[in-house]
């Protein structure tokens, strides 16, 4: 499914972004002007941050005593003997405190927040798990929270918007557009561009204008690094193949970063291919969409011929989005990483096996990545190692599985 | 495009650029419109060519872009109103305004060759700042104006840049914020303007705010330019036919020009 490659692959993949935010034609800065000031002087804070020992060391105390990082890798042997392939390992982000990934971005970029002297904090969300996340760290550091969220997906995400309710946030409803992700994130934009004096700007995924795609792929790349060491600790060898699921691409970027240098290491993207590529109802910017620019970034999107935004489909909240983090589109062209689309139906029997089989609930989002490593299994061989990223739990996805299996609660 | 405004120079007369959606309230009414505005007192037009994700305009832009992409408002038809405009006004610039996703999908080069060919005068892409200046390079190439945005929160470097690249207008935003949000404050962006003219080769417009002849008037004491958007957007809405828009498009603009000419 992935095209050939289209550009030439980097001495070191881990050097990028240059300092324009680029990687290869990807990336960038495409803002209006009133935007420009605060991303620089955002870009300013960040880079005199990733480079003190004093932060670095808040931060990775934070993961450690409130996310309880490290997570570990499981082995899913019942899984992987069902398959009769490859074994399956299961980084196990769902064990983090809030229930996903989302909680290391947001603690690095709070702490950057405090350090700018910001009090108030906006954050777009679709499934609500980001807003959430944000919602719980603005508690934490006692800042003002406001998140933005799509009316269709406040409908859809309840428990979500009671649960950053109750954590002392404010939700706005976005009725513009598609009422989604991405006009959750255009009215975050707004309000931020308005409000920038005392307001910072929490993005949940590696897109958006530099420096966010560097940013928030630095404060996750903390999953690759531990599965790295992890793995050569336990296991004596780095994994055959690594997965996790794409729509904005945090949690992959997560784990794939610290392997990019290991070129032996096969890595595999799984975008929502929704009810199938062929009908046109997914969410798989990098399989199916084009280059072009959204929210900041060169990237792929999933656009009509006339440049216009689709609206996109997929049972999992947090992989409707019609773009994807620049720098898997770099890594996409580069040939350095395979992405393929995992369908509605096949993400839901990953989840139902995983359940059965290991007693482990993923979260739909996750359940993409799932299905892929029991496909990627199935055709290697009983030594080799799939290691895939279980970015989140389940539990507030069972209402809709529920649903759909038309199962009343 | 710098003829009209040497133009409006010896008459002492501040240039009044409406700013329009393409196809909004009614593709019909477009190049009408277009008549009606200068008709009414303009003399550069905007013309925003709609796109799904806004991010730099408020509501009001947005629902109008919502409403012309229901409409299948594209580029192609856009460059044929302009076209067809032009074969009755040679005279009145016409500045596309928008972002850059269409015109990438579009192909630049090929939107750059047939808006000049349509007789589009210059181009604003509100997502494309100076740091990606190289992306726009085939639109100066086929000699369309790259209007160039800046604001109050722009700095001092930042500033000059823009006044050495910019060329047929400078836009000063006047508060950082959305299109159609607040009312200007003139005293605030009175300093920045006579800043930037000391710097700016090129005329200075100010935008964002205005609402109608006294915000314009108040504007016209120090800027070159005053664009107006929102409100007069806001004014075509639900207009149920070409006559109607054109009406109120006159309606809507001629005091401002009157308002600015007994300044």
């Amino acid at each position: 499914m992935t095209a050939a490659p289209r550009i030439p692959a980097p001495a070191d993949y881990q050097a990028l972004p240059d300092a324009q935010g680029r990687f290869g034609p990807y990336g960038g800065t495409y803002v209006a002007e009133t935007l420009i000031a605060p991303l620089e002087a955002l870009t300013a804070a960040y880079t005199r941050l990733r480079d003190d020992p004093a932060f670095q060391q808040e931060f990775a105390d934070d993961l450690k005593y409130y996310v309880g990082r490290p997570s570990p890798i499981y082995h899913a042997k019942r899984l992987s003997a069902k398959i009769g392939g490859a074994q399956i390992l299961i980084k196990r982000e769902d064990l983090n405190h809030t229930g996903a990934h989302k909680i290391n971005n947001t603690i690095g970029q709070a702490l950057v927040a405090r350090a700018m002297g910001k009090t108030r904090i906006i954050a777009e969300t679709g499934a609500g798990q980001h807003g959430v996340a944000t919602a719980t760290v603005c508690a934490r550091f006692g800042l003002r929270c406001v998140v933005y969220m799509g009316a269709v997906d406040i409908e859809r995400q309840k428990i979500n918007v009671y649960r950053m309710k109750l954590l002392g946030a404010e939700v706005v409803p976005v009725t513009s557009g598609s009422r989604t992700l991405k006009d959750a994130l255009n009215e975050a934009l707004r309000d931020w561009v308005t409000n920038v004096a005392d307001t910072f700007y929490i993005i949940g995924t590696v897109a958006g204008p530099h420096p966010y795609p560097m940013m928030v792929r630095d404060f996750n790349a903390v999953v690759g690094r531990e599965a790295r060491a992890q793995m050569l600790e336990r296991f004596g060898r780095l994994p055959d193949v690594l997965t996790a699921c794409v729509g904005g691409g945090s949690n992959a970027l997560g784990l794939f970063h610290a392997f990019l240098n290991d070129r032996d290491v096969r890595i595999v993207g799984a975008e929502a291919a929704g009810e199938g590529i062929a009908t046109g109802h997914h969410a798989a910017s990098l399989s199916a969409g084009r280059p072009g620019v959204l929210h900041g970034n060169r990237t792929y999107v999933l656009c009509d011929d006339n440049g216009q935004i689709t609206e996109t489909h997929s049972i999992s909240a947090g992989l409707d989005y019609p773009g994807v983090g620049p720098e898997h589109a770099f890594l996409k062209d580069t040939g350095r990483a395979e992405y393929v689309g995992i369908t509605d139906a096949e993400a839901l029997a990953a989840f139902h096996l995983l359940c059965e089989t290991e007693g482990i609930l993923p979260a739909l989002e996750s359940s993409h990545a799932v299905a892929e490593a029991i496909k990627l299994a199935r055709g290697m061989s009983r030594d080799k190692l799939v290691l895939c990223n279980l970015s989140g739990r389940g539990d507030k996805d069972v209402h809709t599985i529920a649903q759909r299996e038309h199962i009343e609660l | 495009m710098a003829a009209r405004f040497a133009v409006l120079r010896d008459a002492k007369r501040t240039a009044l650029i409406p700013f329009v959606t393409a196809g909004d309230p009614l593709p019909a009414a477009s190049v009408g419109l277009l008549h009606a505005l200068v008709d009414a007192g303009a003399d550069l037009i905007e013309l925003g060519m709609p796109f799904s994700d806004p991010m730099a305009d408020g509501p009001v832009i947005q629902h109008a872009d919502e409403r012309a992409l229901r409409q299948h408002v594209g580029i192609a038809a856009i460059l044929g109103w302009v076209r067809e405009f032009r074969q009755d006004d040679r005279a009145t610039p016409i500045v596309l305004m928008g972002y850059l996703n269409p015109l990438e999908i579009y192909g630049r080069a090929r939107f750059a060759a047939e808006a000049a060919a349509a007789g589009v005068d210059g181009v604003l892409v509100v997502d494309c700042p100076l740091e990606e200046d190289a992306t726009l390079a085939p639109l100066r190439a086929a000699g369309l104006a790259r209007i160039l945005l800046v604001a109050p929160t722009t700095s001092a470097a930042r500033l000059a840049r823009a006044a050495a690249a910019a060329e047929g207008y400078l836009y000063y935003v006047s508060f950082a914020g959305i299109t159609g949000a607040a009312q200007l404050s003139a005293a605030d962006v009175a300093p920045h303007v006579a800043a930037l003219h000391r710097i700016a080769k090129v005329p200075v417009a100010v935008g964002f705010g205005i609402k109608g002849a006294a915000g314009a008037t108040a504007v016209a004491a120090f800027a070159d330019a005053v664009v107006i958007g929102s409100a007069l957007v806001t004014a075509l809405a639900g207009a149920v036919d070409a006559a109607a828009a054109c009406r109120r498009a006159r309606a809507f603009l001629r005091p401002i020009r009157l308002a600015l000419d007994q300044r």
